[in-house]
């Protein structure tokens, strides 16, 4: 654990800032957050690795002074996996966009969850693609306006909690932009535990989902996640069914951590054969 | 102002991207955003130290120092 | 010592070849018919303290292999026929990072699931195009068990010396054949290891500048040197940079490092082409094929028939195969499609009206009838 000041500057590479993403993207405060639970732990940079995917919000990897990865879109979870296998004294942590992590990544995500493997998943989830022009994704939910769906989304969403406790992670938590120092505590908690861990934070898009849905500026874009979610359980949800809960939904330590089980189940049992 | 503490507001101009997240949400109203559209403390004396804009400035622009005096 | 003498499968050969490179790791998903690989490295890395995962598909395979080598890891994953479509993406992926890590691609019949027991050579050209953008690759056949270890292990070699996914095209009829393989001592096939920065932690390290041995050394996620992979056009540093300058030398570097060392890369055989009036210019089983061809001309007729059987088959050696083919009256390509490595031929030699084409696409080996269907075309006899 760390009781210096946190410094930004520790962590990042600072000749690409000010960084691309659009004014009030929130893909730069899950990144603030991050950065402040990696400060938490007190971990070395040398020490973390950031594997992205494709996205506005896969740029993450290019701005921090990790051993950092930009890989191909849907493709940062089995690049993390072969990163992680080959060296388990790293602190691997995928940051990727909903698009890249539920849609074309969606089968490598259900399958890292399955591995319980030692991985951190941030998913900055906007709710749209951004980098690609406002196309709908998986997460966007039925009648949000896309570039695709000018008429409205025709499909139902995921439930990005729910999907990822069903396929078996052993860490599953959800929070949002607004909630900054939640967000910073549940992804310490995250990094922190071992096996796969899910942090869901719902961020936002005022390019791209804010105009096409009339959502606001950033601010009112933040404020909408102050009004519309709720601690898990909160009695609120007895009246308003619909509220987004906030929390850590699993954590569980009894499940055995993939890296772990491969030492154990297959290379200590075939070296104790001979 | 916080008692027995003194804030300093440093903010990177040339990261700040006025995009308003923390004069919208600062408590005690201490921040604008100048002509140029960049972040500004206006009332600083105001200031609380609780650093949610820090948390929240997706551009990593504001850093609120705090020192324990008096 | 007792030498090693194995009498092994294909995909043992291949196997045993990896493990003597020094592979660590591998990843994969099903597929006839390669999955012996992946069966046997199952059993055989952990022995060894290495890793070996069963993905979810062959996109997941492809990036975990390319993980694993980022984290210093010598690596690599084996598939065939649609597995091989689906890695194309991770195989750019890794021309551009200029990761090493060797693809094993036991051919079946395609396109499509095609037939998934039968051989066929079609990927040739996949292999050399298969992922989109300007890129060179390394690809590499054998006729023989001996050859199918002793490929493997350059495999591996050529993959760390140049940087590069290295392609091993076999089939399914080497693979299936089991035949006598003698398993060299340590030391006896030279192995070459990762070649890794003396760069001191702490300093400015560039993964992507090249050194005054015209390597460009690399360090392992996790030893210090906090480098960014990415697959956009990217500078010396690896971040980045899509100016005109840095884009245009990156293509070429990415081709050229490759192509103009196509001759130093290039592995074949000749076999009885001191004084061949005809040459026949085959890879992979097909070789086997094109030799009792040409024996069976020379023993029986008298006409000097030799074969070039080329081991490496991207880059194309152009030199060589012009070369070879210079004296020759006529040249037959041989290759189990319906037309690849014969345009390569055909673009390389003096003459390309002289260069003749015998093939098969009906999932059966080529046979020494079909070659020399060709050759009693060509010469006006036949035996
Ligand atoms: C194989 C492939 N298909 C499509 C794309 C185009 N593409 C790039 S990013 C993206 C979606 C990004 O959305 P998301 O992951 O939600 O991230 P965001 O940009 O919203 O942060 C798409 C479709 C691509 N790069 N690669
Ligand atoms: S388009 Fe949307 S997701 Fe992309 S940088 Fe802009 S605000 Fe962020
Ligand atoms: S939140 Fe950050 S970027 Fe936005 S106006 Fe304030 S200081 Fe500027
Ligand atoms: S620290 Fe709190 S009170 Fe002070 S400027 Fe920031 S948000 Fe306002």
């Amino acid at each position: 654990m760390s009781d210096t000041q946190f410094d930004v500057n520790k962590y990042i590479r600072a000749q690409f800032f000010p960084q691309m993403w659009c004014p009030g993207c929130g893909h730069g405060t899950v990144m603030g957050a991050l950065l402040r639970a990696i400060h938490d732990l007190g971990l070395e940079n040398d020490d973390v690795s950031v594997v992205s995917g494709i996205g506005c919000s896969s740029r993450i990897s290019g701005y921090l002074d990790f051993n950092t990865a930009h890989t191909m879109h849907g493709r940062a979870l089995p690049t993390a996996t072969g990163i992680k296998l080959a060296n388990p004294n790293l602190k691997v942590i995928v940051p990727f966009g909903d698009g890249d992590s539920t849609a074309i990544g969606g089968n490598h995500f259900i399958h890292a969850c399955r591995r319980n493997i030692d991985i951190t998943a941030i998913v900055m989830n906007n709710r749209i693609y951004g980098m690609t022009g406002g196309q709908y994704s998986p997460m966007s939910g039925r009648g949000v306006k896309a570039s695709t769906a000018p008429y409205g989304v025709p499909d139902e969403s995921f439930d990005l909690v729910e999907l990822a406790k069903g396929a078996g992670a052993s860490f599953v938590a959800r929070t949002t932009v607004y909630h900054a120092k939640e967000a910073q505590n549940t992804i310490k908690k995250a990094i922190e535990h071992k096996g796969f861990s899910v942090v869901e934070i719902l961020s936002m898009c005022p390019t791209q989902f804010g105009r096409k849905n009339k959502a606001g500026e950033a601010p009112q874009m933040m404020e909408w996640y102050k009004d519309n979610t709720v601690p898990m359980g909160s009695k609120k949800l007895a009246d308003n069914p619909d509220l987004i809960q906030r929390g850590v939904f699993v954590d569980d330590n009894e499940r055995l951590e993939y890296c772990t089980a491969y030492q154990e189940l297959v290379i200590d049992k075939v070296m104790k054969k001979g | 102002m916080a008692k027995g503490k003194s804030v300093t507001h440093v903010i990177n101009r040339d990261w700040c991207k006025g995009c308003g997240i923390c004069v919208h949400f600062c408590p005690k109203q201490v921040l604008e955003l100048d002509s140029d559209e960049k972040a500004v403390a206006a009332r600083p004396e105001d200031c609380i130290g609780c650093k949610l804009c820090e948390l929240r400035c997706p551009d990593l622009a504001i850093q609120i120092l705090i020192e324990e005096g008096e | 010592m007792a030498e090693n003498i194995q009498f092994i499968p294909g995909s043992d050969a291949c196997i045993e070849g990896a493990l003597y490179a020094g592979c660590e790791f591998f990843a994969g998903y099903p597929i006839t018919p390669s999955s012996e690989v992946a069966e046997g490295l199952s059993k055989e890395l952990p022995k060894r303290g290495g890793k070996f995962i069963q993905m979810e598909d062959e996109i997941a395979s492809m990036a975990c292999v390319i993980g694993a080598s980022l984290a210093g890891k010598k690596s690599m994953t084996a598939t065939s026929g649609p597995g091989f479509s689906l890695k194309q993406e991770g195989i750019g992926y890794a021309c551009m990072t200029e990761t090493p890590c060797v693809i094993a691609n036991v051919q079946r019949g395609g396109p499509s699931t095609g037939n998934p027991t039968h051989v066929a050579q079609g990927d040739t050209m996949q292999a050399r195009w298969g992922a989109h953008g300007d890129h060179s690759i390394i690809a590499m056949t054998a006729s023989n068990l001996q050859d199918v270890f002793k490929m493997t292990v350059e495999a591996f070699n050529l993959a760390e010396t140049y940087r590069t996914p290295v392609v091993l095209m076999f089939d399914e009829a080497t693979q299936h054949l089991r035949e006598k393989v003698v398993i060299p001592e340590p030391g006896e096939i030279e192995v070459i290891d990762r070649i890794r920065t003396d760069i001191p932690v702490g300093e400015q390290y560039y993964p992507y500048l090249t050194d005054a041995n015209g390597q460009r050394p690399m360090s392992d996620f996790g030893a210090g040197h906090r480098f960014h992979v990415t697959g956009l056009h990217h500078n010396l540093l690896g971040f980045p940079d899509v100016s005109p300058e840095n884009v245009n030398e990156l293509i070429h570097h990415l081709v050229d490092k490759i192509d103009s060392k196509a001759n130093e890369i290039a592995r074949y055989k000749e076999y009885y082409m001191d004084d061949a009036d005809y040459v026949i210019v085959c890879y992979g089983t097909t070789t086997r094929s094109a030799l009792q061809a040409a024996e069976d001309y020379r023993n029986q007729l008298g006409i000097k028939v030799g074969v070039l059987e080329l081991q490496v088959v991207w880059p194309f050696a152009d030199e060589i195969v012009r070369e070879k083919c210079a004296n020759a009256k006529a040249v037959i390509v041989s290759e189990m499609n319906m037309g690849q490595i014969v345009r390569e031929v055909r673009r390389v030699v003096d003459q390309p009206e002289k260069v003749y084409f015998s093939n098969r696409v009906d999932n059966q080996i080529i046979k020494p009838a079909d070659i020399k269907a060709a050759l009693r075309m060509i010469t006006g006899k036949g035996v």
